[in-house]
């Protein structure tokens, strides 16, 4: 069955600021005032929101809007390019979101400092303080500047307080680097490490080494979606998308979510989680193989208690006896993943899930029926599972 | 103070010209046009494609009018600071520079184009000082603003164009450093400042003035790091600044091996710091070996200048 937008969504409230030559305030805070007189205009609380869209020119995040406003866990957030084009844009994105069950509340926001700030008519040009620039200027003075320095800061964290070693870390290492070795297309093809090789790597940001470090790759990965109906007529054995969900939790921030109580607790992760397993009504048990986004080893301990696979602390025991590996309980990253195939931003690991659909994988499981993909850990993130067509 | 000795001299060549017309080398040729157009990325037609040219109303190739001074210049000369002046602007440049006006520096340029220049015509300069300017205080140092304007014309005397141009001819505020001057270290790298906006310039600007700050809300009280406009409770955009005691313990930390970023000096420790008021922020742990640092370790703040830049830096408690 297909669906419309017709009579699927409506506005239930407008907020705005001043408009002046001269706001004396951030964008940021711009965004802040509309965002929450329209959330007063509609009579619903901060925390009903929970899908934001804006345009891809804004300066403003929206995920810095919604610490500073309060609203708390996201399931959609969208940009719209083109610069005014999108005005309309992010009302459709609204509308779909709502109409899918994507969100409930969706707000759609735009701020300029369009005068005093970045004016269009001065054309492009640097210099621009954003919410961005800001957010990682409490980090970059220090010298907390780099990917592996803001996740080597949960993970000691993590370690402390689950007993997890880098020993532990090396087996992530160990096991994801086994199935690159047997496929042709991976950086480290028929390059095998061990646990001690990874212990005397030279240390990156301690408590992370070099084997904890995904990649840094040249390449491109692509997809093709369609209607289950149209797959049908197709050459390929379709990849049913079972599931597919965003995630943004409370007091979230890009890679630096330190300030809440447990900076461990990547709530953004359980979001996601929730999302997918009620979709496709599966549960972690019915999870056959997993491409786990593993940028750094640690954070794929991470996912194996988000997704539900173990307890909070047990996900160094449950690396352990090649329990990731083919014919283990879990085949994680059968392609090598990001620390050792290649590093893609994760859409390398969308087509090696659609492979463990089709059963064409170089490290084939012996049953891959439903197959978990995952995308980034310490931001807003998102996932999908994997089926077979019947 | 204005410079009486040198405004007195500079006076009469007001008004003058440099000294005979300026006659082109070359008269304008296809040649020299396509080699413009190549370095420019003037992809035009009509200065280029004779045939295409012809089909326009043009009739035939012209130049690009923005190459109307490149037709006079005169070439290249050799750098040789003994050769006497050779017109009344380098006269000119010579007064100022026995002054010691000896900076000088193109301000801004300025065309008006009558006609097109066609292949075969050749081009007559006169150039004229037209104003100089009382004293001026700049970035760079006083000076005066020299102001000459040339007027193009072809070989008919019909007016092309005119190009008015300005220097500033002034004092250097530092006598430029002698490149021969081996015991001067090159500037040591600094760390990366943050950029100051509306939501978080005041927290450094505190911290400039030695204090530790953090933000709470006016209207409930809650304190929140790191700042930002609104507050997550109940939304008010009011604020005030509130000292912290700089007090607290470590909540995680890590030392920075690789890469190496210049100003920071790797390895260095960073941690996130439990303050004792409840918010929490990241800066250095420094003066403790590497092994000591742990989680839960009691320390304190000082605010103090690492890299270039001034920042809050914890200390183990003793």
């Amino acid at each position: 069955m297909s669906i419309t937008l017709k009579d699927q969504a409506a506005i239930v409230g407008i907020g705005q600021t001043e408009f002046s030559k001269n706001s004396g305030r951030s964008d940021l805070q711009l965004a802040c005032e509309a965002v929450s007189a329209a959330i007063d205009d509609a009579g619903i609380e901060p925390s009903d929101v929970d899908g934001m869209t804006t345009f891809s020119m804004d300066l403003t995040d929206d995920i810095e809007v919604a610490r500073a406003v309060g609203i708390g866990s996201l399931t959609f957030q969208s940009q719209i390019p083109h610069g005014g084009g999108a005005a309309l844009g992010v009302l459709h994105q609204a509308a779909m979101a709502v109409a899918t069950g994507a969100a409930k509340y969706v707000v759609c926001y735009r701020d300029l400092n369009g005068r005093s700030g970045q004016r269009y008519s001065e054309g492009v040009s640097g210099d621009l303080i954003t919410s961005d620039s800001i957010h990682w200027s409490w980090y970059i003075p220090s010298g907390l500047m780099t990917p592996t320095s803001w996740v080597a800061l949960v993970t000691q964290r993590y370690m402390h307080d689950t007993g997890t070693t880098s020993a532990d870390l090396a087996q992530v290492a160990v096991s994801t680097r086994k199935h690159a070795v047997t496929n042709p297309n991976a950086i480290f093809y028929e390059r095998p490490i061990t646990l001690e090789d990874h212990q005397g790597s030279r240390m990156i940001v301690d408590p992370l080494r070099l084997y904890d470090c995904c990649l840094e790759t040249d390449g491109a990965c692509a997809c093709i979606v369609t209607t289950p109906e149209r797959a049908r007529d197709l050459a390929q054995k379709p990849a049913l998308i079972r599931g597919v969900a965003q995630g943004s939790g409370a007091d979230q921030e890009s890679m630096t979510s330190f300030y809440r109580d447990d900076i461990t607790a990547l709530p953004e992760l359980g979001i996601v989680a929730n999302q997918i397993y009620a979709q496709s009504g599966l549960t972690p048990d019915d999870i056959d193989a997993a491409i786990l986004y593993d940028a750094f080893t640690s954070i794929v301990l991470f996912q194996l208690e988000a997704y539900g696979f173990c307890k909070r602390g047990e996900a160094k025991d449950f690396v352990k006896n090649g329990n990731i590996e083919v014919g283990g309980r879990l085949p994680v990253n059968t392609h090598g993943g990001q620390l050792s195939e290649a590093y893609i931003h994760g859409m390398n690991g969308v087509n090696e899930g659609v492979r463990l659909i089709r059963g064409t994988s170089v490290n084939q499981p012996e049953k891959s029926d439903h197959v978990l993909v995952t995308a980034g850990v310490g931001v807003p993130s998102s996932a999908m599972i994997l089926g077979k067509m019947d | 103070m204005p410079n009486a000795a040198l405004e007195e001299a500079f006076a009469p060549f007001v008004g003058q010209d440099f000294g005979p017309p300026e006659i082109a080398r070359d008269p304008v040729n296809e040649a020299m046009i396509r080699q413009w157009c190549d370095a420019m990325g003037d992809a035009n037609p009509i200065h280029w494609d004779a045939e295409a040219a012809a089909k326009t109303h043009h009739g035939g190739i012209v130049a690009p009018p923005t190459m109307l001074q490149a037709w006079i210049l005169p070439g290249v000369r050799l750098a040789d600071p003994d050769r006497p002046p050779s017109d009344k602007q380098e006269e000119l440049h010579a007064l100022f520079n026995q002054h010691g006006y000896t900076g000088v520096v193109a301000t801004d340029c300025e065309f008006e184009f009558e006609r097109y220049l066609r292949v075969g015509d050749r081009v007559t300069a006169k150039a004229t000082i037209e104003s100089i300017s009382e004293e001026k205080a700049t970035a760079l140092g006083i000076g005066y603003f020299v102001v000459t304007r040339t007027r193009f014309e072809n070989q008919d005397g019909e007016l092309v164009g005119s190009m008015v141009f300005r220097v500033l001819k002034f004092k250097p505020s530092q006598p430029p450093q002698q490149a021969s001057s081996g015991d001067a270290a090159p500037a040591k790298p600094q760390r990366i400042p943050a950029p100051r906006g509306h939501d978080n310039g005041w927290w450094w600007e505190a911290l400039d003035r030695g204090e530790l700050m953090i933000q709470k809300c006016s209207q409930c009280g809650t304190l929140r790091h790191p700042p930002r406009p609104m507050c997550h409770a109940c939304r008010s955009v009011d604020w005030e600044e509130q000292p912290s005691a700089g007090t607290g313990s470590v909540h995680s930390y890590v030392i920075m091996h690789h890469p190496p970023v210049p100003g920071y000096d790797f390895p260095v420790a960073v941690a996130l710091v439990d303050l004792d008021e409840g918010t929490r922020i990241v800066a250095n742990v420094v003066d403790c070996p590497f092994e000591d640092i742990h989680i839960g370790m009691k320390v304190e703040c000082s605010i103090e200048e690492l890299g270039g830049v001034k920042l809050p830096v914890f200390r183990a408690t003793s």
